[in-house]
């Protein structure tokens, strides 16, 4: 296992190198917030791409399509077509007409304190959720990877944790799109190698892997052996409630990723809304061909490793890992594993880096402080404080967690609670002159309040285990009260609902008035926040 | 803000006869030509793929080559409709840009706002 070891260290020594590089480079708050909107379109594209497959995409998909086959695969549909909701209806308006942050937008005609403190709330929810779906598939795959120098769960996810500290305090924006960009194009290429060994496997012959698929053989939870079509539809997603299930995911993850704060921070990091357009093309054309891929990685787990070998070795989130071990031995194991860890710690860098500005810009500066950085350089300093804080609160409730959980179906509610709180305020700000502050409010806490309620009495926390059941014992022993895993289909529509109620109920002239500013702006770039100048 | 703001200031009255220019309700306009449809189109598109293998698995599982099934070529053909609509909206937000470059013109922006 030593390689492993050595592979991550120059990983992570690169990483810390460019780290180092850019924070020389970052002056100011525009800069250490949005990378001096000087990121290039492809750049940015790929910054976003890097952002967006995370360990969900990687070791999540690829070990639900492992285990259930097509409907794991139905995550790879949804996370990319999503992005034509962000092409189509937030990206530009939002570039145009904001600064560091989503709350920019909210705030920008509407009263800003309460908009702000509820906004970095939801900012901070959604961020430390997925936080916490990255931290348990690094803490799963460093200690799989080291097991033999007796590395445990929790000691991994430390250690992610401070490394992602390290790059958010020391590099800001800058840094993390760099570490971003390295991230993709490494997880790319791996993908399309450990896809291209898949097909090598079955001879380069669709028909042969594609009837492989048709036939796998697993054992079941009595021990009896099970052959499957992997390729027909319903083995996760069973009735009576499964076709529900499957919309209220395709709604959380067609609707979530508009309303993901380290997405949206992205789209400021660019010199206009042009290159912010671009940079969505990029990403989605880098995004599609990978979610693509995860039909050889998975369906490739599914048939030459075995779900029977993979429960014994690390479980769902390994599949990836251990096919690659399984096609080219333990080098290619060590470097697949390592793509995997940087991507987990390139994304949490970015999670805790949008979190971390939300709170500094959002909160700190706007809300406690009126809007007035009394101190020059003050914002940056509160949001590495800040940086430190949520990092460690993630760390600790991923240790509290555990290994057990799909790390894709986690992110998958963190897609939830952000489609259902900050989608239908963005959207309805930008175009719908009536919205007002109440709303805004009202819609940002019921869209919150509903989806963590409804997940914390959905079958993923709220299940009768049977008494042999010692680890990953579901927290509320009793039948669950909503039935469906993914709270999205009823939450959504709840959180557009209170916003639309709470605007109907009360009335606020100066938020109407300064409709068409913020019409002209969104829609054509006047006056836009420009690049700065070169350092 | 730390950052020296060089915005685009204006007085309602500016920002309200903009609003209403013939220039910007051409540009709404053509916007709204493109984006209502295009996403009105992937959003049925997209979700008739979760509710016809939630409620026609069978259907669903035809075969069609080999063992590929309609469920996993319904589910390949949303990435390239995915990209088709982008490609199209890129072509058309030429003529957003080519719109919005006449207004910003006319606002001044560039002499009297930076």
């Amino acid at each position: 296992m030593s390689t492993s070891l050595i592979m991550f260290l120059v990983f992570i020594a690169i990483t810390l190198g460019i780290t180092f590089w850019a924070s020389k480079r970052s002056a100011g708050s525009s800069a250490y917030f949005a990378a001096g909107r000087q990121i290039k379109g492809w750049q940015n594209g790929v910054a976003v791409a890097g952002d967006y497959m995370s360990a969900a995409s990687f070791l999540g998909i690829a070990g639900l399509i492992a285990f259930f086959g097509y409907d794991g695969f139905m995550y790879s549909v949804g996370w990319l077509v999503a992005y034509l909701t962000v092409l189509l209806l937030v990206a530009e308006p939002l570039r145009n007409a904001g600064k560091y942050t989503m709350a920019d937008v909210l705030a920008y005609r509407l009263k800003a304190r309460p908009v702000r403190a509820m906004a970095s709330l939801s900012t901070l929810t959604v961020s430390t959720f997925y936080m916490i779906a990255q931290m348990v598939g690094a803490g799963t795959l460093v200690a799989l990877l080291l097991k033999d120098s007796g590395i445990k769960f929790p000691v991994a996810v430390i250690g992610v944790g401070i490394l992602m500290i390290i790059y958010v305090v020391f590099g800001g924006m800058l840094a993390t799109t760099w570490v971003q960009i390295i991230k993709a194009i490494l997880l790319m290429g791996g993908t399309l190698l450990l896809s291209i060994l898949v097909m090598a496997h079955f001879g380069f012959s669709f028909g042969a892997f594609f009837n492989a698929i048709g036939h796998v053989t697993y054992h079941d939870a009595k021990g009896t052996e099970v052959v499957k079509d992997f390729l027909t539809p319903g083995l996760r997603y069973k009735p009576p409630y499964g076709a529900l299930d499957l919309i209220s995911l395709g709604v959380a993850l067609i609707f979530g990723t508009a309303g993901l704060p380290h997405i949206l921070v992205r789209f400021y990091t660019v010199p206009d809304a042009k290159t912010a357009r671009h940079s969505v093309v990029w990403a989605m054309v880098l995004i599609g061909s990978f979610y693509i891929m995860t039909t050889f990685l998975g369906f490739g787990a599914a048939t030459i490793v075995g779900q029977d070998y993979i429960k014994g070795h690390g479980g769902t989130n390994m599949s990836a890992p251990l096919l690659a071990q399984a096609l080219a031995g333990n080098v290619f194991f060590a470097f697949i594993s390592a793509i995997a860890f940087a991507t987990i710690l390139a994304v949490v860098a970015g999670l805790t880096i949008s979190a971390s500005t939300s709170f500094a810009h959002d909160f700190w500066t706007n809300v406690i402080h009126k809007g007035v950085e009394r101190a020059p350089g003050e914002e940056v300093r509160v949001a590495r404080v800040a940086a430190f804080v949520v990092g460690f609160i993630a760390m600790g409730i991923a240790i509290l967690l555990g290994p057990t959980a799909n790390v894709a179906f986690l992110v998958a509610l963190a897609f939830a609670v952000a489609a259902s709180a900050n989608l239908p305020v963005i959207v309805l700000s930008i175009y719908w002159r009536r919205f007002n502050t109440a709303g805004a409010v009202a819609g940002l806490a019921i869209g919150l309040l509903s989806s963590l309620f409804l997940i914390l009495i959905s079958p993923s926390f709220m299940a009768v285990d049977p008494p042999t059941l010692t680890v990953g014992r579901h927290i509320f022993q009793q039948k669950a009260w909503f039935p469906l895993e993914n709270p999205a289909i009823l939450s959504v529509p709840l959180g557009f609902l209170a916003a639309i109620l709470g605007t109907l109920l009360t009335r606020e002239p100066e938020a109407e008035a300064k409709f068409n500013e913020l019409l002209v702006r969104s829609n054509t770039g006047l006056g836009a926040e420009q690049a700065s100048a070169a350092h | 803000m730390a950052e020296a703001v060089k915005r685009y200031e204006a007085s309602k009255s500016v920002w309200d006869g903009i609003a209403n220019s013939r220039q910007f309700k051409d540009l709404m306009a053509t916007k709204k030509v493109f984006i209502v449809p295009a996403f009105i189109f992937f959003v049925v598109y997209y979700f008739a793929l979760p509710v016809l293998v939630g409620y026609a698995p069978n259907f669903m599982a035809t075969k069609v080559i080999g063992n590929v099934n309609i469920a996993y070529l319904f589910a390949l053909s949303q990435f390239f409709v995915a990209w088709i609509i982008a490609g199209l909206y890129v072509k058309a937000a030429n003529d957003f840009d080519r719109l919005s470059q006449d207004i910003i013109t006319k606002a001044g922006d560039g002499q009297g706002g930076k």
